[in-house]
């Protein structure tokens, strides 16, 4: 079943003398069960947009979503975001932060805190239960976000460039725990990044996008994350000439589509 | 070989620059420099540093040219009495009581009063200012009246609360209440909008209702706002005060003051303005406590 995007439209109406803009045009993406696609694509491609689509913070101008044949029509906890910064409550610790889906769900205090431990402990959070996630560090305060996410059992994860902040050790450090979360929990991804390479090490379905409209240009198959998961390291599969050659004709797309708009 | 000594030509030359003497730089220059305070910190945010052992200086240099003009004879009594003046007249008062009260009394009715007009003001303006924050509806009905009344004086509408609600106790705490109103509204508006988007979105992808977003999301994030407006509230309460004691008062730390100004009375006057500010700092001190208390996360997020 999955999620099914069906020629979605978004057009944001004229404003403060502004024409409208479009800003996806007749999108048609399928996201399978247990898939992990990846969004890449210069900047106001709509690449964001396309994520709140489907997290259902924005309405599409025309076209449908479909999630296991039921209609997109809001936000709902089968489908959990992950943000880039910003969006832990500083005000609530480890456990709680991560047990917020399931207090929003009115579950009780001691079965939340059950389901969240499981993930804190999947995360590598053990034994930060209690401390305040703004002592954290900022590789950690993912995690945690991630583990909030996970804890609704969501369908689909939608992440919104959520390594995007952190340094480039911490960063690959964390691509690597993400694949094997998504290996081992079975969910769809859909995944926003800049980073090319980040995207075709990560995805099994790499999308780039284009701006003004933003579309979808071009769909690659990737076998990056499956050779990972089967036991290379993450060094040599980015080194792989095959790898590399991807790498160059992706970013020699996205280079394009910067030059035409500028 | 011949590398080596290219190279070593190439450098000699921009090396030179560097042995010439440098300039001395002038006073000006020397003390605008940003100035290594501590290792690490080097050229770091202005403004950084303790400021304890200045302002005890400072409040030590207060007192000694206070009692110096005074010991001296610079200044006459009436106009400045010498520090220890007070302080007789605070223990005289403290005994004996001031026109016919203790000293408790006058001191408790003027807390109470600015008190329970601060709670007033919090039980009506949190809510209201909450309210405003998230519905353009409040909005636009209670914003044009707070606006109008919150920078005129209260010693301007002072003459209508008497006329209004006569000179009991209703229109003194009314005046209080009033000064005490408009910030802590203003301040929870403007506290609902500290939320990030993410954090609602995150709130929204659960499942979350208006109301839990509200409840889950926006109050907690809106506490430092609110925290900060309480305390500009409550100083605002001070201020007000003596203005709201002017009138058929025969009670409070503001009558005493005025009072005892009528009389040329300055010990009294200057005694009655230190017991109001302190009273008034210590529960700023009290409020800066809570703060730290149930908002550690102020700032750092």
């Amino acid at each position: 079943m999955g999620l099914t995007i069906e020629n979605v439209s978004v057009v944001f109406p004229a404003a403060n003398g502004r024409p409208p803009v479009s800003a996806l045009s007749e999108i048609n993406l399928q996201i399978d069960d247990r898939e992990f696609v990846v969004a890449l694509g210069a900047s106001g491609c709509g690449k964001s947009t396309l994520l709140n689509l489907i997290a259902g913070f924005l309405a599409p101008t025309s076209g449908e979503l479909t999630l296991n044949g039921r209609r997109v029509e809001g936000p709902g906890a089968d489908r959990a975001v992950v943000f880039q910064k910003h969006a832990l409550l500083p005000w609530l610790n480890v456990i709680d932060n991560v047990a917020f889906g399931l207090q929003i769900q009115g579950i009780s205090r001691a079965k939340r805190y059950e389901t969240a431990n499981k993930f804190v402990g999947l995360l590598g959070l053990d034994g930060f239960q209690k401390s305040p996630v703004y002592m954290l560090s900022g590789g950690m305060q993912q995690r945690v976000g991630i583990a909030r996410a996970l804890t609704c059992d969501p369908d689909v994860l939608l992440m919104d460039e959520p390594l995007g902040a952190l340094d480039a050790l911490t960063r690959e450090k964390a691509q690597e725990l993400i694949l094997n979360i998504w290996d081992n929990t079975h969910k769809s991804i859909f995944f926003i990044t800049h980073s090319v390479e980040e995207a075709l090490f990560m995805g099994t379905k790499l999308v780039v996008m284009s701006p003004r409209p933003g579309r979808i240009t071009h769909v690659f198959d990737l076998p990056f994350s499956r050779q990972f998961l089967d036991g290379q390291s993450a060094r040599e599969v980015k080194a792989a000439p095959e790898f590399i050659r991807l790498r160059e004709d992706v970013l020699k797309i996205i280079f394009a589509d910067e030059e035409a708009a500028a | 070989m011949t590398d080596k000594t290219a190279a070593d030509a190439h450098v000699e030359p921009r090396a030179e620059p560097q042995r010439a003497p440098r300039p001395s730089p002038g006073l000006i220059a020397r003390m605008s420099r940003a100035r290594p305070t501590k290792p690490g910190e080097i050229y770091g945010v202005p403004g950084h540093g303790n400021t304890l052992w200045l302002s005890a200086f400072s409040i030590g240099l207060f007192f000694f040219v206070w009692w110096g003009v005074t010991a001296i004879g610079w200044v006459k009594p009436l106009f400045i009495p010498p520090p220890m003046a007070i302080v007789t007249k605070f223990i005289s008062i403290w005994n004996t009581g001031f026109t016919g009260t203790p000293f408790l009394e006058h001191l408790s009715i003027s807390t109470f009063r600015v008190f329970s007009a601060f709670i007033l003001a919090c039980v009506i303006g949190l809510p209201l200012g909450l309210a405003m924050g998230m519905s353009p509806l409040m909005r636009g009905l209670f914003d044009p009246p707070i606006e109008f009344y919150r920078p005129i004086p209260p010693l301007a509408y002072l003459p209508l609360m008497i006329i209004w609600f006569g000179i009991g106790e209703t229109s003194k705490i009314l005046l209080i209440f009033l000064s005490v109103f408009a910030p802590i509204v203003l301040g929870a508006r403007a506290g609902v909008k500290s939320a990030a988007i993410e954090q609602i979105h995150a709130a929204y992808s659960f499942g979350a209702s208006r109301w839990q977003v509200m409840r889950y999301v926006i109050m907690p994030s809106a506490m430092p706002e609110i925290l900060t407006a309480m305390r500009v509230g409550i100083g605002f309460g001070w201020t007000t005060l003596v203005a709201a004691e002017m009138v058929a008062a025969t009670k409070g730390l503001g009558y005493m003051v005025l009072s005892a100004s009528q009389f040329l009375q300055t010990p009294v006057v200057i005694m009655g303005i230190f017991v109001i500010a302190i009273i008034a700092f210590a529960f700023d001190l009290l409020m800066r406590f809570v703060e730290r208390r149930v908002v550690p996360w102020k700032g750092r997020m």
